[in-house]
């Protein structure tokens, strides 16, 4: 069965290109995307996941306020009744030159599966979410 | 004969008291204190201020009104139960709170085996069960249901969670014997607060069934009818006075700070929206009538932890020289939780002690803002309310009434530059509850609003 994903750019946040990037490849890959688009809040995010009964959660940030716009997400999901939800986040996460495996950690600390840097290759964000999924991978 | 008069009585723990208002003068003619008697008959205590109300006025009144609260044998005890901590279990929490109950339990995600042993051991006086948005989790509050349907509890449930889990919990709660109320969920949707239905229901269950329960339904012989737990009560007077009614103006947003022996609450009336420019608030909405309750900081059953969480060595130092022994000093009070201080040195301390509680409630009662770091430079985040424009703190409870020295125990509530980030009230105007009316007024204001609340203005005392 197709597996859905929620798509959106987080918070005050109008990065749209890569967004649409995003959207494209994941149709490709065989996904059905629901790409809510630029600012998108928290609970935007969720209230679509509920109402498709979506798979996983791809949250997009490029402004620097992505842990403060992605705090408290995995216990509202929880409330939600969406617990099990895959969550991925991904792109300037953060401002300054911070080290990326703190960055990492304290973002799968937040209750996030995937926890991508910029510049990461949309293959393998693909890849991984085909595995995490239990999608069968062809290549 | 005149019956222009309103008896208002408010059965508390220690001490039953009456307020007897003339509601045409729309004066306080007479003010009783007298030991509770909820051991053995509450009527005892209550004939016995009856009696000397008589005596105030030389005959026996005829009254219009008799009206009491109560927060005898416990007050109204509370079990808290919701999912996530930050989300549905601090939204039932709020509601318990704000509908004038003890909170004497809150549990988060599914309930142990532990938690309800502890559930029966502490035999709430009513549980509210919460727990999903919504449309949202259904399978924990079903767990839930079914661990509370299974234990030995007598008080009844009411449930205010998911709504597509409302026809499974009541059958599942029913099918244990217990008896359950639904009402709308306390968090319909994510970041949405919901009380005020809970709020109406668990006065219902109060005036309902938990009177009955604690053995105060006897009280009606004397009088028309308990309506209201005592923090209700002051909470219904705190709003009145903010708001106004359509005849008679209100004073706009407000606080009050009350001081009791077992625990200092915090009430506001207030939105507590940032009052400046670049501030985002964050977390759950604050509710707009809003009650915190400190357990830990009573003027004499936890006196001791009051200086604990004060700061021990910064306490002694404030009395030394005045009090030898603090340990010693602070454990007397909590064996003789009725006694007033009587020497220098025990005026000093309970001064102290009250200062100390009025700034750390104040304190977890206000929000906080913190500092935050964007590619646009720094902002602000807001976490709870903002109180820093308040303009009206009222004082009210043993220490600020008949104490030394009301204001400067009030000035602790303020905002300082020590502490900026934390949003407390910067130039309000003090006033004191002289007459230890507000209960009183909150009973009041259910039959006649306008009056009570020119009886509160009249009475309340400003501090200059």
């Amino acid at each position: 069965m197709q597996k859905t994903v929620i798509l959106g750019v987080v918070g005050v946040d109008a990065h749209v290109v890569g967004n649409k990037i995003i959207a494209q490849a994941l149709r490709d890959a065989g996904f059905n995307v629901v790409n809510i688009g630029t600012f998108v809040s928290q609970e935007d995010f969720i209230n679509a996941s509920i109402e498709t009964n979506a798979d996983a959660i791809m949250i997009g940030s490029l402004c620097g306020h992505g842990e403060l716009d992605c705090q408290g997400f995995k216990e509202k999901c929880i409330e939600a009744g969406k617990g099990n939800i895959h969550l991925v986040v991904g792109g300037n996460l953060v401002v300054g030159k911070q080290e990326w495996g703190s960055v990492h950690d304290r973002f799968l600390k937040m209750g996030f599966n995937r926890v991508y840097p910029p510049g990461v290759a949309i293959k393998t964000v693909i890849s991984d979410l085909k595995k995490d999924l239990g999608i069968a991978c062809e290549d | 004969m005149r019956t222009d008069h309103a008896l208002l009585v408010d059965f508390g723990s220690t001490f039953t008291k009456i307020v007897l208002v003339d509601l045409e003068a729309e004066t306080v003619l007479g003010r009783i204190q007298t030991p509770s008697t909820v051991e053995t008959d509450i009527t005892i205590g209550l004939r016995r201020g009856l009696d000397d109300i008589g005596r105030i006025l030389g005959k026996a009144p005829v009254y219009r009104h008799k009206l009491a609260s109560s927060s005898a044998a416990g007050g109204l005890r509370m079990v808290a139960i919701g999912l996530v901590p930050d989300l549905t279990v601090e939204a039932a929490k709020r509601a318990v709170l704000g509908a004038g109950a003890k909170v004497v339990g809150v549990y988060a995600y599914r309930l142990t085996e532990n938690e309800i042993e502890e559930l029966e051991k502490a035999s709430p006086d009513l549980i509210l069960l919460a727990g999903g948005t919504d449309g949202g989790d259904r399978e924990n509050v079903i767990g839930n249901a079914t661990c509370l349907g299974r234990a030995d509890l007598k008080a009844p449930i009411v449930f205010a969670g998911n709504k597509t889990a409302v026809d499974e919990v009541r059958k599942i709660l029913i099918a244990g014997n217990k008896e359950v109320v639904v009402s709308e969920n306390v968090m319909p949707g994510i970041g949405v607060l919901q009380v005020e239905q809970v709020r109406s229901i668990i006065r219902d269950l109060f005036i309902k069934r938990i009177i009955d329960a604690k053995g105060l339904k006897n009280a009606e012989r004397f009088i028309d009818s308990i309506l209201m737990p005592t923090p209700t009560a002051v909470l219904n007077a705190a709003r009145l006075l903010a708001e106004g009614t359509p005849n008679e103006p209100g004073i706009g947003e407000l606080v009050i700070v009350d001081i009791g022996g077992a625990t200092t609450d915090i009430h506001s009336i207030s939105m507590g929206t940032p009052t400046e420019a670049g501030v985002i608030p964050k977390g759950l909405p604050e509710p707009y009538v809003k009650r915190t309750v400190e357990g830990d900081l009573g003027m004499r059953y936890n006196a001791s932890t009051i200086v604990q969480a004060a700061g021990k060595e910064k306490f002694c130092r404030q009395m030394l020289g005045i009090v030898s022994d603090l340990d010693q000093a602070v454990a007397k009070l909590n064996l003789k939780p009725e006694s007033l201080p009587e020497t220098e040195a025990e005026q000093t301390l309970d001064v102290e002690l009250a200062r100390a509680a009025a700034s750390l409630a104040m304190e977890r009662h206000a929000g906080v803002i913190e500092a935050a770091y964007g590619p646009m430079g720094q902002f602000h985040i807001q976490y709870g309310k903002d109180l820093r424009g308040i303009k009206t703190v009222i004082g009210t409870g043993g220490p600020l009434i008949f104490g030394a020295e009301p204001e400067t125990i009030l000035k602790e509530t303020l905002h300082s530059e020590a502490k900026p980030f934390s949003l407390k009230p910067k130039q309000p105007g003090f006033f004191i509850d002289e007459k230890y009316i507000l209960y009183a007024i909150g009973l009041m204001a259910e039959a006649y609003p306008d009056k009570a609340l020119r009886i509160a203005k009249k009475y309340l005392r400003k501090v200059e």
